[in-house]
């Protein structure tokens, strides 16, 4: 038991140790991201009674294409140096040992996107109780994307054009993150709660956190052998 | 009992299969051209036009099975990819592969006549309407399950990995689905309902019948046949495929 908390507590250590070492990687998600949601004012115009009501959802569709951009790497480089190999040859579960690589994702590239969101919030006139809720939605939502899209990164490991593919296979399945996310925000701009939408969301994330690393485990195991 | 199990795991092996196949996928297609041959007879002939909607209705005949089929077929589609990736069963294997080409076709013609019966009853091609956007998803997530297997060169490797995604999509289309009828229903407050059709009449209800029939023989005889040549390519070194090959040269 208390190796296999050492062994997950390490992995964790090291992906964030790597990260640390490689900044650029999950600056340029969250400047993808920035970059994104100021696109949208340029593309629809300045009004911004539009921007607000338009906000959730471009925040919620650029949250997901900047987790898409941050999948692609998700295990292809320790598939690479091969210590992909070594934690699938472990004595530990592997859809535990895939939940501290997800976990370490998460810290990386989710829960940035979770702290910055507030400022585009602003930028595109929301108001406060509303950039909480968007910050509440994002922080259950964004475990699901890293979740769901471990799942796609899986599937595609050493594919050429993995990284086009994971889009197409993985977008479909963001839907429900999507709607709840983007609703959450949506039903306290017009007045209503956002305690379903977060509940929902709550048990999306539950669900999710059950049945995807061994769905994980499973496509690494099919694609790695 | 036993004696019956048996029969059944026959045909699971791919030289029995084959010829199982052989056999009867011309009887389905035969089936299926005939069946849509009086299914559309009865459908644009016989039945009478809606008092509300006119002619424009009749394209129900084809939207509704092609509808039906779409979602059954990819849970079936997700049945064999389970039944290949626990048992591994290599025909089940090949079948989930065979039926994500119909089931999608399925999907494009219902999406395809959806908006053509949408023009003159909506007055528009297309609504985000909570079915049509989940019949969307659904042609996506068939897109997806055939990226994801042609992208992979590995036959072995693509079926098992495609399996996964097929089960992955399967779990999430109920969740899909009602997070879109939601997601409707909020956004658009009360929008088109196609559910309250008024009661049908026995001549329509008996070509949507007939044409829901002629869907699943053609989805069979046509998933059957893609099922074979599969076969055939991804053992084309093994004993049985020479012999029969070797039978027709």
């Amino acid at each position: 038991m208390n190796g296999l908390a050492t062994a997950l507590f390490t992995l964790l250590r090291r992906d964030l140790i790597l990260a640390l070492r490689r900044r650029q990687d999950a600056l340029v998600v969250l400047g993808f991201f920035v970059v994104v949601v100021s696109l949208f004012p340029l593309g629809v115009g300045p009004d911004p009674q539009l921007l607000r009501s338009m906000a959730p959802g471009v925040l919620w569709v650029s949250a997901l294409l900047a987790t898409m951009l941050s999948l692609e790497r998700l295990f292809s480089d320790d598939f690479r140096d091969g210590s992909l190999e070594q934690i699938l040859l472990a004595p530990q579960p592997l859809s535990l040992m895939v939940m501290s690589k997800i976990l370490a994702h998460w810290l990386i590239t989710g829960l940035p996107l979770v702290l910055i969101s507030p400022l585009l919030g602003m930028q595109l006139n929301l108001d406060g109780t509303e950039i909480l809720t968007l910050m509440a939605a994002l922080l259950l939502g964004t475990p699901i994307l890293s979740l769901v899209g471990a799942i796609g990164a899986a599937l595609t490991l050493g594919l050429r054009g993995g990284g086009v593919l994971i889009s197409l296979l993985i977008l479909p399945l963001y839907v429900p993150a999507l709607v709840l996310g983007a609703g959450a925000v949506d039903a306290v701009m017009y007045g209503s709660s956002a305690q379903a939408h977060l509940s929902l969301m709550a048990a999306l994330l539950i669900l999710t956190l059950l049945l995807a690393p061994w769905a994980i485990a499973a496509a690494l195991r099919i694609m790695s052998d | 009992m036993a004696e019956q199990r048996v029969q059944w795991f026959k045909f699971a092996s791919p030289p029995n299969f084959y010829d199982l196949a052989g056999r009867l996928a011309p009887w389905f297609g035969g089936l299926a051209a005939i069946l849509f041959v009086v299914g559309l007879y009865v459908g644009f002939v016989l039945a009478p036009p809606d008092y509300q909607q006119g002619n424009s209705y009749r394209i129900m005949f084809i939207h509704v099975p092609t509808a039906w089929m779409s979602m059954f077929l990819y849970v079936l589609m997700a049945v064999y990819a389970a039944i290949g990736l626990i048992w591994r069963v290599k025909t089940a294997e090949v079948m989930a592969k065979a039926i994500a080409p119909t089931g999608a076709l399925f999907t494009f013609l219902a999406l395809w006549t959806g908006a053509l019966w949408g023009k003159p009853t909506w007055g528009t091609y297309w609504v985000w309407d909570a079915r049509l956007t989940s019949e969307l998803i659904l042609l996506f997530l068939y897109l997806g399950y055939m990226a994801l297997h042609a992208a992979i060169e590995d036959r072995q490797r693509a079926a098992n990995a495609s399996a996964i995604l097929a089960l992955a999509g399967v779990v999430n289309v109920p969740i899909i689905y009602f997070s879109v009828v939601w997601w409707n229903t909020l956004h658009q407050g009360a929008s088109i309902t196609v559910t309250s059709a008024p009661t049908m009449e026995t001549v329509m209800f008996s070509a949507l019948m007939l044409m829901t029939f002629a869907c699943w023989m053609y989805a069979i005889a046509v998933v059957l046949w893609r099922a074979r040549l599969e076969l055939l390519e991804r053992e084309r070194r093994a004993a049985w495929v020479l012999e029969r090959m070797g039978e027709k040269a």
